[in-house]
């Protein structure tokens, strides 16, 4: 009977190892995650830092514990004839000894993290001519809302940030709480009702990056998604720009028939505006019922051509496309080839089926009438 | 002289009382033991369940984009999963081995307040089967095991949103939870002032076996974190049924409150849920390596300090939400000065081990797993204080795995190695060593496919609580990987019921003392009479059944304490 746990005893040392190993390799795999461990940004960077100072300590002193725990186990383990053990009840020196060890090993992390931490939002622009920016982050149940109270710029599940800038992040709920969370720029902070949380981060990468609620909000906390763009200056001022604009009124007789729908039997507007359509301004457009006495339900959806997520990115236009231009959503005679893989249509189409939960409670739209506000989507640019 | 005529009484057939049949002598029993027995039981049903909806969930995240569950009903089994496991499983079994070996190992005959004992026990089974029946109406509470308001309230200001939790799912939970509350203050109190007046004669309280010390501490605890998590729960209930608004931000109130008043609870619970299971493996790592407990007093006081500390760090889980930073400072001191007690007991356990003569029976298996398994997640845990990383891994499912390398590696290994080191003396059968080190290895290896490649998958960005996940975010073979480790723990379990359920129809006899322990309760008949003791016995150290059995070499002879 002893035996054979023994036998097993001694490949026990391994199992730990080399589970630890096999699941070190799946980070390989992570190749597209949206990885705390490839850090832009100071803030982020820090914070892997920190990563990996702690992770080495509790390396070493998971081998040694591991390794002495094995070792005693095996070494003391019942033999034949193995004589009754002396009756040992302690020893206090030992007791001092490895209370105090720890002690040291904790307290060093313990300056690290208490450092780090008063430390982390102390950052200033890349350049000193980079202004800084300030941006509000609205969670609602389940997509986020961006808005740029100084550009008067207000748009939905995509945040454009000026790359080397400091960001100063408002952030607002009033709903349930949510929390803000994009893993290569920036740790979380959450959402709450009443509460003014503000975020202080910096990118520095071009790019674009994966963000995420990380709060349990609800139903649908798996899609609140958002992308997060970062731009150099030139492109951000320009992006700016363009999304101060009025929405574009379409030329095509197609895209009209849309934002008739849009404005009238679609009954679009009971929840969405587009400013130069249905709302005045952007600051008009908030839908944070505390900013704003104008409630909107949903997203604005004057740029809506650009984006490239619907509804907390439940819908994705493919890499690199957005909803204009998005291969599997042209019309072609006024009709897509194949409705089904065009996410817009399919959300347009039944929005519950898509997102269960959400807001968007539609009668049913005709094929037709999808078409047209396809259309007329496509021309928000 | 009238001659009076001796006539033989009818023998009158009278009915059993419902106390003496088999079944009524378990319902109205006020036996400790008895009492133990139908806790664990309880909680044993409820670990079932538990598991089912934690496969359930893996099932869900097998692959992206799963169908298996809907969202709606994926948020119900999640938090059914961590409300069963924690209150229904963990709680009741723990304090059930308390209830059977705590009277027992001081030589006392029962517990100090017998029918307060089995009102306790009926409470729970109560409040599970009310909870439980929640999913029959499809309502299941769906606010996660913490609840937070102001999602999990029917009144909130929802804004916008269609789906505001309406329905009976958090009534379930507040209810159930004040429920249980009320079976673990009557249990605890039960349990201090027996522990405290019941103890055999020259049992002082620095040679009371270290399972009834854990005990001691966790009772205390549970005195003073449930009121904290009653208040929240019946705050929450005037919220959402009288119109109150003590979590309404709108209306003046602060959903911050609850997080406070819950956590305050939250995290003294994080102990009640691990020390009794502290309690079992120091006893059991002694009798296996046939010598006793190394540095007795620092296990004992590091369980007191543990107990004190537990009180001051619950905003360490509430580093994100925005706390001034001179708080987060404290929050995070205290929760790395928690960590230093911790490290004592798994130093004092190796050295116990160690010049030691090791049986490798299975208590000692799964005792020798718990130590290995909860230094990985008293490591993790420690990493979870270092602030600026947690903004990054909290809410990840690297919490996910950091709470069940110490519930899971941690406290249900301390359970079974309770359970198979006590199950001669509840049964008085032996239960199969074979099988035993089949479950134990299965339990080993899936326990770290399944939790330890969680800290991987909340490094690489995913979030806990969603029911799904793209397939685009390099997630995908690490979440498979989990759920085939999560099915090998499920085999593992059935194993376990297999090991149970035979050994309790056919198991060897165990004897009244198999392992040749050194605690009072191995002098007991198996199972122990009604009575317990036939004589309390005296009591001159801290291994009196050992004394007894050594009487040349008796501990107090030769250690001062």
């Amino acid at each position: 009977m002893r035996m054979p746990i023994f036998r097993r005893m001694k490949h026990r040392g391994a199992i730990i190892p080399i589970v630890l190993l096999s699941s070190l390799l799946f980070t390989a795999c992570g190749g597209n995650s949206p990885t705390i461990l490839n850090p832009t940004g100071p803030v982020a960077v820090q914070e892997a830092n920190l990563f990996w100072f702690i992770l080495a300590v509790a390396t070493l002193v998971f081998v040694v514990v591991e390794a002495v725990l094995i070792w005693s186990i095996i070494r003391y383990r019942e033999r034949p004839n193995t004589p009754a053990p002396r009756q040992i009840h302690g020893n206090n020196t030992i007791e001092i000894i490895w209370t105090v060890a720890p002690s040291l090993f904790l307290f060093a992390v313990l300056t690290g993290t208490i450092y780090t931490m008063f430390n982390l939002t102390n950052i200033s622009s890349t350049n000193g001519s980079i202004p800084e920016i300030r941006v509000a982050a609205v969670g609602h149940q389940w997509w986020w809302e961006f808005d740029y109270p100084n550009q008067h710029v207000n748009n939905a599940d995509t945040l454009y940030l000026p790359q080397g800038s400091v960001v100063h992040m408002d952030l607002q709920s009033s709903n349930v709480i949510h929390s803000f969370w994009v893993p290569s720029i920036t740790g979380k902070t959450d959402v709450i009702p009443g509460h003014l949380n503000q975020k202080i981060f910096r990118a520095d990468q071009v790019g674009e990056y994966h963000g995420q609620c990380a709060e349990y909000c609800g139903t649908q906390h798996a899609h609140m998604y958002f992308n997060v763009i970062v731009l150099d200056t030139n492109a951000f001022n320009a992006w700016v720009s363009n999304e101060q604009q009025s929405a574009r009124t379409p030329t095509d007789a197609l895209a009209l028939q849309g934002q008739k729908i849009f404005t009238g039997s679609g009954g679009c507007t009971g929840c969405h505006g587009i400013v130069g359509v249905n709302l005045n301004s952007f600051d008009a457009a908030k839908t944070n019922s505390g900013l704003s006495a104008t409630a909107l339900v949903g997203p604005n959806m004057t740029h809506f051509a650009e984006r490239r997520f619907i509804a907390g990115g439940v819908l994705i236009a493919s890499e690199g496309h957005n909803w204009a231009n998005e291969p599997a959503c042209q019309l072609v005679n006024g009709k897509l080839a194949n409705k089904d893989n065009c996410g817009l249509y399919q959300w347009l189409h039944d929005p519950q089926a898509v997102k269960p939960g959400n807001d968007m409670v539609i009668s049913s739209l005709s094929d037709s009438q999808i078409y047209a506000l396809i259309a007329y989507l496509q021309s928000l640019k | 002289m009238a001659t009076r005529t001796i006539v033989e009484a009818p023998v009158v057939e009278r009915r059993k009382r419902l106390d003496e049949t088999y079944i009524g002598e378990w319902l109205m029993t006020t036996d400790h033991k008895k009492i133990g027995v139908m806790y664990m039981l309880t909680g044993f049903f409820f670990f079932l369940a538990g598991g089912v909806e934690a496969l359930l969930i893996r099932t869900q995240l097998a692959v992206p984009n799963g169908h298996v569950l809907s969202p709606e009903v994926y948020n119900q089994v999640f938090t059914m999963h961590g409300t069963t496991m924690i209150f229904l499983f963990v709680m009741p079994t723990l304090t059930g081995f308390g209830n059977f070996v705590v009277p027992l190992m001081i030589g006392a005959r029962d517990m100090a307040f017998p029918r307060l004992n089995a009102f306790g026990y009926w409470m729970v089974l109560f409040a599970g089967i009310f909870l439980s029946s929640s999913f029959l109406l499809g309502q299941a509470p769906n606010g996660g095991w913490f609840n937070y308001a102001p999602l999990s309230e029917l009144t909130s200001n929802c804004g916008n949103a269609v789906m505001c939790t309406p329905g009976l799912n958090e009534d379930f939970w507040l209810l159930g939870i004040l429920l249980l509350g009320i079976s673990s203050i009557a249990g605890s109190l039960n349990f201090v002032v027996t522990i405290l007046k019941m103890r055999a004669p020259g049992m002082t309280i620095n040679r009371m076996p270290l399972f009834t010390w854990m005990t001691l501490i966790t009772a205390f605890l549970l005195l003073f974190a449930i009121p904290s998590l009653t208040a929240a729960s019946v705050m929450e209930l005037l919220d959402r049924h009288l119109g109150a608004h003590f979590f309404q931000f709108a209306a003046g109130g602060d959903p911050l409150l609850w997080q406070h008043l819950f956590w305050s609870f939250g995290h003294p619970e994080v102990y009640i849920l691990i020390l009794p299971a502290f309690g079992m493996i120091s006893e059991v790592l002694p009798v296996f390596s046939r010598k006793p407990i190394f540095g007795y007093t620092f296990i004992a006081w590091s369980g007191v300090a543990i107990g004190f500390l537990s009180f001051t760090v619950w905003a360490h889980h509430m580093f994100a939400v925005g706390l001034p930073p001179i708080a987060q400072a404290f929050f995070a001191t205290s929760t790395t000065l928690i960590a230093i007690p911790t490290a004592v007991k798994i130093f004092n356990w190796i050295a116990t081990i160690a010049l030691g003569k090791v049986s490798l029976k299975v208590p000692m298996l799964f005792a020798c797993g718990f130590i290995a398994m909860f230094l990985i997640g008293g490591l993790d845990g420690a990493a979870l204080a270092v602030v600026p990383f947690d903004y990054q891994v909290t809410d990840t499912y690297f919490v996910v795995s950091h709470l069940h390398y110490v519930l899971f590696g941690g406290t249900v290994f301390g359970i079974f190695a309770g359970f198979y080191y006590w199950f001669p003396k509840m049964s008085g059968k032996l239960m199969n060593e074979r099988l035993g080190q089949i479950q134990f290895w299965l339990m080993l290896i899936g326990i770290n496919l399944t939790f330890f490649s969680m800290h991987i998958l909340g490094l690489l960005g995913m979030p806990r609580r969603v029911y799904t996940y793209p397939d685009n975010l390099g997630w995908n073979e690490i979440n498979l990987l989990q759920t085939v480790g999560a099915f090998m723990l499920g085999l593992a379990i059935m194993v376990f019921f297999w090991n149970l359920i035979t050994s309790l129809r056919s198991g060897l006899p165990a004897g009244d003392d198999p392992w040749d322990a050194y605690t009072l309760e191995w002098d007991t008949s198996s199972p122990p009479v009604h009575y317990n003791f036939l004589t309390i016995p005296t009591v001159r150290s801290r291994r009196p059944f050992y004394d007894m059995k050594n009487p040349d070499i008796a501990d107090w002879k030769t250690a001062t304490h």
